[in-house]
């Protein structure tokens, strides 16, 4: 009964994936000339000489980086708070989650227009307020920006992966811990901390592969200009718009080799809970 | 003295974590309340909180102006279907590898996980060559289908976490009772299945309608739903913040009511069950 499941997924992963190999080592432009013959590697060598490509990998790794670093630490501290004895804390479990259920493009969109407009957005009122001058947020902090915009998004995420893990842990050990005197630090440190350390993984793998392939947010925000133009947007840029298809997909393998990089740590852990 | 200190903490804790979850929120809170401004009003400086004159002229504006109707109609449609077929296929696969599992079916498991984590991008050009030829770029079928592949492992993968606890003493009982195979899985496991299916369903739904790769680049205007009708805000004329508002509340509002409900399910089918 597996079998249905099985031959959709393969045909939906072999079929595409065997054409952008094709595709790579050709020289395709389907508005200029279409097929123009084998090429061998030149594609691949091109797409990684390119004046764009060091700046689109550095800035792939400055907003996932920049998004796992704010993540990462404030879903733990907010996890601590969510988890401690508070009054209305479904409430706050659902105002704190709320950003992950708004659609890229809203969530874009409203960042954009709605707050970093360096006249009419809120931040350019409060930056006025304390007698700054206003801020072109997405032109002049273009990666610091999407990397908040990012992080609003996939907060929620990190915090209830979190939030989860802290409260499997076992009780009576943070209780044993209060009894003999230790300080809230060393709890956190010695306790909490490491308990929590295959949920950190867990959350910095998932969302490594979600935000290598972010689009909609750069796609309406910036378009991949002051320097947003991530690895995903180039070889988007590449196919679509400049319609180099054959140096696009070179770029697209490259793509595909290092998000499976990241999985492989994934699967590991996965397979290994998967035993339990 | 004991008492009146954790009753303190208490209510510090409460403050901080409303304090700290109504910032969260505020970009939801600020767009909603936005979208019932008048235009001039959206933009006023200092800007206005509650205190304006409330009006509900930006929904019927959206709705004249760019047919939101049609576009939800296509997002419930797109996530819809995707979500029902997604199931039909998941279902039976999800319950062979739960009940009779063989050697090889962790191993196809985790194969299943790996197509999830192939870059979009990386087979753009292949897809988008493949709907021109099938004639199915801006159609209904053709988003239902990638949008079901792409979540398909997820539903899968939940499926089989929550099959795998359901007891298998239970169906040996039933069988000693002489039940027959089809009423056993009629009147014994289907019962026990249901939630785990609805909060597959819940979950996939709720991701489907969020989808904005695919969307974005395979549709226009005859089969794009809503975030590719968000998209189209980007490039505005003359003041349209209250409508940007309406158009983002009216695309959001759904999936965040059925996202009050998917909490505790959003865990366990984004870790792929490594997180319960």
């Amino acid at each position: 009964m597996m079998a249905p499941a099985v031959f959709l997924l393969l045909v939906w992963m072999l079929v595409p994936l065997s054409m952008t190999l094709f595709f790579s080592f050709k020289k395709y432009l389907p508005l200029r000339g279409g097929d123009l013959g084998w090429v061998g590697f030149e594609n691949y060598i091109r797409f990684v000489t390119s004046s764009s490509f060091w700046p689109s990998v550095q800035a792939t790794l400055t907003i996932v980086g920049g998004v796992l670093l704010i993540t990462v630490v404030l879903g733990i501290l907010l996890a601590l708070l969510l988890d401690q004895p508070m009054w209305g804390q479904g409430v706050v479990r659902i105002l704190v989650i709320a950003p992950f259920f708004v659609m890229p493009t809203v969530s874009a969109l409203v960042w954009k227009n709605m707050f970093m407009d360096p006249v009419n957005g809120l931040l350019a009122h409060l930056w006025k307020f304390f007698g700054f001058a206003p801020y072109e947020w997405l032109s002049q902090a273009s990666l610091f920006s999407v990397t908040l915009i990012v992080s609003w998004q996939w907060l929620p995420f990190a915090t209830l992966i979190l939030l989860t893990a802290i409260q499997s842990l076992d009780r009576e050990q943070l209780e044993a811990a209060e009894i003999d005197g230790a300080p809230a630090l060393a709890k956190f440190f010695h306790i909490i901390l490491p308990h929590l350390g295959q949920a950190v993984t867990i959350v910095i793998l998932i969302q490594t592969i979600f935000l290598l392939s972010i689009f909609a947010e750069i796609f309406v925000t910036t378009q991949g200009s002051f320097g947003t133009k991530t690895l995903t947007y180039l070889i988007f840029q590449r196919v679509l718009e400049s319609q180099n298809v054959g140096l696009g997909s070179a770029g697209g393998v490259y793509a595909i080799i290092l998000a499976n990089i990241v999985a492989i740590f994934l699967m590991r852990i996965v397979g290994k809970n998967l035993d339990k | 003295m004991a008492r009146t200190s954790t009753i303190k903490r208490r209510i510090i804790i409460t403050i901080v974590a409303w304090g700290v979850g109504l910032v969260i929120f505020f970009p939801v809170l600020w767009t909603i309340l936005t979208s019932f401004k008048s235009e001039a009003q959206a933009i006023a400086d200092p800007p206005l909180f509650l205190f304006f004159d409330w009006t509900l002229e930006n929904y019927s504006i959206v709705q004249e102006r760019s047919d939101y109707m049609r576009f939800l109609w296509n997002s419930v449609i797109i996530a819809g279907f995707s979500t029902l077929i997604g199931i039909l296929v998941g279902v039976p696969a999800a319950w062979s590898m739960a009940f009779a599992p063989s050697r090889r079916t962790k191993d196809v498991l985790l194969w299943m996980l790996s197509t999830k984590m192939l870059p979009a991008v990386g087979v753009l050009y292949p897809i988008y060559l493949l709907f021109i030829q099938l004639e199915l770029l801006d159609t209904h079928i053709g988003l239902i289908i990638v949008v079901m592949m792409i979540n398909l492992p997820i539903i899968v993968w939940m499926l089989y976490t929550y099959f795998r606890e359901i007891p298998k003493e239970i169906l040996e009982a039933a069988r000693i009772d002489g039940a027959s195979l089809k009423s056993e899985i009629l009147y014994v496991l289907t019962p026990m299945a249901i939630p785990g299916i609805a909060s597959t369903i819940l979950l996939n739904f709720i991701l489907a309608w969020n989808e904005a790769f695919w969307t974005l680049n395979l549709t226009a205007a005859k089969a794009g739903p809503l975030t590719a009708f968000i998209a189209s805000y980007s490039s505005p004329e003359g003041l349209f913040y209250a409508k940007l508002s309406a158009a983002s509340t009216m695309a959001i509002a759904p999936i965040l009511i059925l996202g009050w409900f998917s909490q505790k399910q959003l865990v366990r089918g984004l870790t792929f069950g490594a997180v319960k």
